[in-house]
């Protein structure tokens, strides 16, 4: 239908990287050209992301490739590429759809920033990063965008500059996704090596298609793992996972965006996106660089779960979700449900752009206070965005049937339920599932419910720019649910390249009443622990969580973070920071020492030639010139001039001569 | 065109001689303006210079001491051309970072001659004497205008450099002794059946390697570095560090690797271990930095630690000319126009801050961002290109290298990815320290960029971007070389 | 007694003495050309003696050099008062411990 957008693929990425260039160099009053630069670039990117999206449905594994050459060092040709396929068009879609609501709620909740201008071009930058990243068809171009999106994010968690909080904040996002990314970079370096290629599909000869993949022989795994390595860096999984509450000191819109939405799933697509790396010599389904994604997984989602439990902080328990989210993600990858896992990762967009936005709506009627026990009963005094934020928190609980993440939770459930290797992340998997629904529950009734506390006496609702993208963003994370059912798995159809079909009876399934038990009970044992929680207590003070109180050191370690941060500053970041005190005295004292005693060397020597030359060869020669000079004073004494003196001489001389001649005769 | 060789290394001198005999109160513009005739005349023979060809070109031969086999003899292939623009750019940018008198204008005109004809020579008699020349004037340089214990700094930088320079003459005389010829072409034909035998050719080696590992520099000999570049002035540490150290670099792409392939080879692993060690411990030392012209000083020793990985992998690769040795020898020679750029930006902005401030401390500043918008946003983006983002051209020449090293020496290369690591680290911390945070009072006056630094800064920021974006134009310099040298050495 | 060559040469011997004794002792310029010049007159008296006492057919040798060697030593003589005047006019001493030019 639309050719033309396939062979210009690179103008969706294009558009807003023009629009954040064009802002830049706006001066800094111009708030309303930067903000309608920025939707409009956003709002042009989701138009085309439209059109390149409806090619793709007209068949099942629709995949179109567009490859350049981007330079030739020596005799080889270095070529990146552009791809369209189910996977990147509909990433297109989420990512331009929620980052068009995210501008625009932006508008309202920074509209008192000095440096609005600027935060709109670090938006637009991050739309087009990103937007280029999920359209890669190469590694090294995908590496590019993961980096630049690495960038997007530093600028903007330390957006507020002047807080040295962001600034330390934003230093950490970089460098721990930077260890990530450093493996990754490996990765890439070794499949180079490899298969000589970095394109994915380049018509039969790309990495990801099966004569490329033959090459690659066992190191495969490594390059899987390696590559995995980015992905945790980037998606905050175990034990990378510490940057991302950290994160959230940047403004709200940012941590929907970037913190929730996109950009740390982009470990999750990467994944997906390569998956046939991981999977290649699979023996029933498993292979030993899918069985780490899937530990790493459980591990995140469970501990991320446990410790969300106990933050007060309104965007770091959000925070803390989508690490455990992103966990359920990568389990879901691990056991063989790319399908499923990409799908949550679609609905978790939505849903979880949808409650930071609720969250931020929330922190701008408190006046910016975030500590979820000093609000309470918003529901009255904010009632879009608490319905709104009801519907994003039952998103992500799991209810069943009528939000999104329902369905694509239940679905993981399934393939992890099948998992040939071990039942025991299924179980987890389960655990994770009351955890979510209590800490939803703990969260809501903390804000919207009880009694108005110091920071809520005087909130108030939210302009209509801010609460127009909730509105929209929770109609998506219903809406987004019919594509999903198992009755009718359309979206499940089309990203694994097979025709849509119908069956009804898939509809109802074991886990269906098995995760409807399950959230039900999260939120039930939520309301009963939380349901005097924030008022006074016969034996309880009244800014004391009943979990602190019950058991106060469970409660300790999980609100530290289970010391983690603590455990990395005294060993790593100690052992590293030990390290460049080292070297640089070994530089000070050791090497600048022995290469200047190697000079020390050359000095003795030097003096052991130099007293030679004093004492041995100059003397002999300022003894030879004394020694002459002493004879000529000697003989220059017989001069005296004195004639007479002469004349005795050779008077006496003659005599000499002839006694001695009389002598011999 | 012949003689534009020769032109481009007597423009300088010209300068500079104009310069000590006219009387003029502000010799800035004089130099500047021969600055720009040399830099028409590197244009020119961009112009005139043949890329599809690998030979040497533009010759210019004349006799000169016939006894020695020394001759005049000066040619261009890519490198060299890549080296010549590289000068052409970077003098005229430390010129405008100081305004500074006469003599320093004039010195600075004298290295540049230097400079040209150090990477135009070749013949070995010729070349070392431009070589050393270029030394005299960065001696003085420091000695001069220098800032605190320059006296040190100076003398440690001139015993440093000159003691390798004699160890390279020897190595030099020993090569002439048994095989009659300075001329590079003639040795470089001879190398792969081994120059010498025996122990003379590990001598001769070593003396070589010594020289240029002082000039790089490499570990563990980079310890005159830090000082030096602390101590020279803002122009004189730019050009320092963006060209002179290019000196050593050239130096092993174009002696040490195609005189010695079978001694590289057989100590491969060792030089690797050297480049390692400066790859990862520059960068931990430059964390541990407190002033910021000595961490800037520091990770030049990591970035050219770069191009000696990739040099010496391509060394101890033994199989032929393939796609890794053609990435390896790219990358290096993308690095070295890159480092060159992108050091030099770093220096003169780090000099700026100095003006402005009277200091260098990492804590003596804090919060720019709020006061100088401008300069903290163009420090950004030299101190991103430095830790190789991709988009700017740091990226480009690391990933050639790291690409083409690490299918020759894995392990080694996955440690080298250490060094990436650390160098964010340093720069994120400074961009911390610098730019966040509440506004530092001593800071609070600071003007932003000002219209002149802007001229200065600009177009090297937006040459940096170039470069990341569409690297073509610089490849296309050198390609025809590089597909030349990877024969040679394979 | 008649004279004989022993006597003549012991007298000559005696007169040398004397003059050498003279030239080196005194330090009048004028008085060591004297002692000079009676050196020389023993050398004459050496060359007659030594002719007188040969055998007789030779031709008169002895007495031509003595006659060459007087004229020569006149010409000397004057040569030589003529620098002492000199010298004198110069220095104005003849006392030749003063004259030390020569000194090297």
């Amino acid at each position: 239908m639309s050719p033309w957008i396939i062979d210009h693929l690179w103008l969706i990425p294009g558009v807003p990287f023009v629009a954040s260039l064009v802002i830049l160099s706006l001066p800094n009053g111009r708030h309303k050209s930067a903000a309608s630069l920025a939707i409009a670039g956003q709002i042009a990117a989701l138009v085309m992301s439209f059109f390149a999206f409806l090619p793709t449905l007209q068949q099942p594994g629709f995949r179109a490739v567009q490859n350049f050459r981007w330079f030739t060092f020596g005799d080889h040709a270095l070529r990146m590429g552009w791809l369209l396929d189910p996977l990147a068009a509909v990433m297109l879609m989420m990512i331009a759809l929620v980052g068009l609501c995210i501008f625009i709620f932006s508008t309202g909740y920074m509209a008192g920033d000095k440096n609005f201008v600027r935060f709109f071009a670090y938006l637009s930058f991050f739309s087009g990063a990103m937007l280029g990243l999920v359209i890669s068809n190469s590694l090294l171009l995908l590496f590019i965008c993961w980096e630049l999106v690495g960038l997007a994010s530093y600028l903007l968690i330390g957006f507020w500059i002047e807080r040295p909080s962001a600034a330390a904040a934003a230093k950490k996002a970089f460098v721990t996704t930077r260890i990530g990314d450093m493996g990754f970079f490996l990765g890439l370096l070794w499949l180079y090596g490899r298969s000589g290629t970095l394109l994915f599909y380049d018509s039969g000869n790309g990495c990801l298609e099966s004569a490329g993949l033959a090459v690659l022989g066992a190191s495969v795994t490594f390059i899987a793992l390696l590559i995995f390595c980015g992905a945790v860096g980037k998606s905050g999984q175990f034990p990378l996972q510490v940057w991302l509450p950290d994160a959230m000191e940047g403004p709200t819109p940012v941590s929907a965006l970037i913190h929730a939405a996109t950009m740390v799933a982009a470990g999750v697509f990467l994944v997906a996106r390569v998956y046939p790396l991981f999977s290649l010599g699979a023996i029933s389904g498993v292979t030993s660089s899918l069985t780490v994604v899937v530990w790493v997984g459980v591990t995140t989602a469970l501990m991320a779960a446990l410790i969300a439990i106990a933050q007060a902080d309104i965007k770091r328990i959000l925070a803390y979700s989508t690490v455990s989210q992103l966990g359920l993600m990568m389990v879901s990858l691990g056991v063989g449900g790319v399908a499923a896992g990409m799908m949550h990762l679609l609905a978790h967009g939505f849903f979880k752009a949808l409650l930071f936005l609720g969250a931020g709506s929330v922190i701008h009627g408190c006046h910016g206070e975030q500590d979820i026990r000093k609000m309470g009963g918003l529901r009255r005094l904010m009632p879009v965005t608490f319905s709104t934020y009801a519907i994003g928190m039952m998103a992500l609980s799991g209810v069943p049937l009528f939000f999104s993440g329902g369905w694509t939770k239940e679905e993981i459930l399934h393939v992890t339920a099948h998992w040939p290797a071990s039942r025991l992340p299924y179980y987890f998997l389960l655990a994770g599932v009351v955890l979510t629904a209590l800490y939803m529950t703990r969260q809501m009734i903390y804000v919207f419910f009880g009694h108005r506390r110091a920071a809520s006496e005087h909130a108030h609702e939210s302009p209509r720019v801010m609460t127009m993208p909730l509105i929209a963003l929770a109609i998506c994370a219903i809406l987004f649910g019919v594509v999903l059912t198992p009755a009718w798995p359309w979206l499940y159809d089309y990203l694994t390249g097979s025709p849509a079909h119908v069956e009804f009876a898939r509809l109802i399934q074991p886990t269906l009443f098995l995760s409807l038990a399950l959230v039900g009970a999260g939120v039930a044992l939520g309301i009963w622990m939380y349901r005097r929680a924030g008022m006074q207590d016969r034996q309880r003070p009244a800014d004391t969580d009943p979990l602190e109180f019950a058991q106060p050191q469970l409660f300790r370690f999980l609100e530290n973070k289970m010391w983690i941060d603590e455990l990395y500053a005294r060993t790593i970041i100690a052992f590293s920071w030990t390290s460049a005190r080292l070297s640089d005295w070994m530089d000070r004292n050791f090497w600048d020492r022995l290469v200047r005693g190697f000079g020390t060397i050359g000095q003795v020597f030097g003096m052991f030639t130099a007293s030679v030359d004093e004492r041995g060869i100059n003397a002999g020669v300022d003894e030879t010139t004394v020694g002459t000079r002493g004879l000529g004073r000697l003989i220059s004494a017989a001069h005296s001039g004195q004639i007479q003196t002469y004349l005795g001489v050779i008077a006496i001389g003659v005599l000499a001569l002839l006694l001695f001649y009389a002598w011999l005769a | 065109m012949v003689g534009l060789i020769s032109a481009l290394i007597v423009i300088p001198l010209v300068g500079a001689l104009t310069l000590f005999i006219a009387p003029v109160k502000n010799a800035r513009p004089i130099a500047l303006l021969f600055n720009v005739l040399a830099a028409c005349d590197a244009l020119l023979l961009w112009q005139h210079f043949d890329i599809g060809a690998a030979s040497v070109q533009l010759v210019e031969r004349h006799a000169w001491i016939p006894a020695i086999g020394a001759e005049y003899l000066v040619g261009i292939d890519g490198l060299s051309l890549l080296l010549v623009l590289l000068t052409s750019l970077i003098i005229p940018f430390a010129l405008l970072a100081q305004r500074m008198d006469r003599g320093f204008c004039a010195l600075m005109l004298i290295m540049e001659s230097a400079l040209y004809g150090t990477f135009t020579a070749q013949n070995f008699v010729l070349w070392f004497l431009f070589y050393e020349m270029s030394l005299i004037p960065a001696f003085l340089l420091i000695k001069i205008w220098g800032g605190e214990n320059r006296d040190r700094a100076a003398t440690k930088f001139f015993l440093y450099t000159f003691l390798g320079s004699v160890a390279m003459l020897l190595g030099f005389l020993g090569i002439y002794l048994a095989r009659g010829s300075f001329d590079f072409a003639t040795l470089a034909s001879l190398g792969k059946n081994g120059l010498l035998a025996g122990k003379l050719a590990w001598l001769a080696f070593a003396g070589i390697f010594l020289g240029l590992a002082v000039k790089v520099p490499l570990f563990p000999f980079h310890t005159w570095l830090p000082d030096a570049y602390e101590s020279a002035p803002t122009g004189v540490s730019m050009v320092l560090t963006g060209v002179l150290s290019k000196m050593g670099v050239y130096g092993f792409v174009r002696l040490l690797l195609p005189l010695f392939p079978n001694e590289i080879r057989i100590i491969g692993p060792w030089l690797l271990a050297l480049a390692i060690c400066s790859i990862v411990f520059a960068p931990l030392a430059a964390w541990a930095q407190s002033d910021l012209k000595r961490m800037v000083a520091y990770l030049s020793v990591n970035h050219l630690g770069y191009c000696m990985l990739g040099l010496f992998a391509i060394g101890a690769s033994s199989l032929g000319a393939s796609i890794d040795t053609h990435a390896a020898l790219s990358g290096v020679f993308m690095q070295i126009f890159n480092h060159g750029i992108t050091a030099a930006a770093l220096f003169y902005l780090v000099g700026l801050l100095e003006q402005r401030r009277g200091s260098r401390g990492i804590g003596d500043y804090g919060g720019l961002m709020q006061r100088t918008p401008l300069l903290c946003g163009w420090m950004s983006v030299a101190m991103f290109s430095s830790l190789g983002l991709p988009g700017l051209n740091g990226f480009i020449g690391e990933f050639l290298i790291f690409k083409g090293s690490f299918a020759i020496a894995a392990s080694f290369t996955a440690i080298a990815v250490i060094g990436l690591l650390v160098t964010a680290i340093v720069f994120v911390r400074a961009m911390q320290a610098l730019f966040s945070g509440p506004l530092a009072e001593s800071c609070g006056a600071f003007p932003d960029l000002l219209p002149r630094e802007k001229f200065a800064i600009i177009p090297v920021t937006l040459l940096m971007f170039a470069i990341g974006l569409a690297p073509q134009f610089m490849f296309n310099i050198f390609n025809a070389t590089v597909n030349h040298m990877a024969r040679l050495l394979a | 007694m008649s004279p004989t060559l022993q006597l003549f040469l012991v007298i000559s011997a005696a007169l040398f003495s004397i003059g050498l004794l003279a030239a080196l002792s005194r330090r009048h310029a004028i008085f060591i050309l004297i002692g000079i010049e009676m050196m020389l007159a023993s050398a004459n008296l050496n060359f007659i003696a030594f002719w007188r006492f040969s055998p007789q057919s030779q031709p008169p040798t002895g007495v031509m050099i003595a006659i060459f060697s007087i004229a020569i030593a006149a010409a000397e003589a004057a040569v030589g008062l003529a620098l002492v005047i000199a010298v004198y006019r110069h220095y104005r001493t003849t006392n030749v411990d003063r004259l030390d030019q020569l000194k090297g």
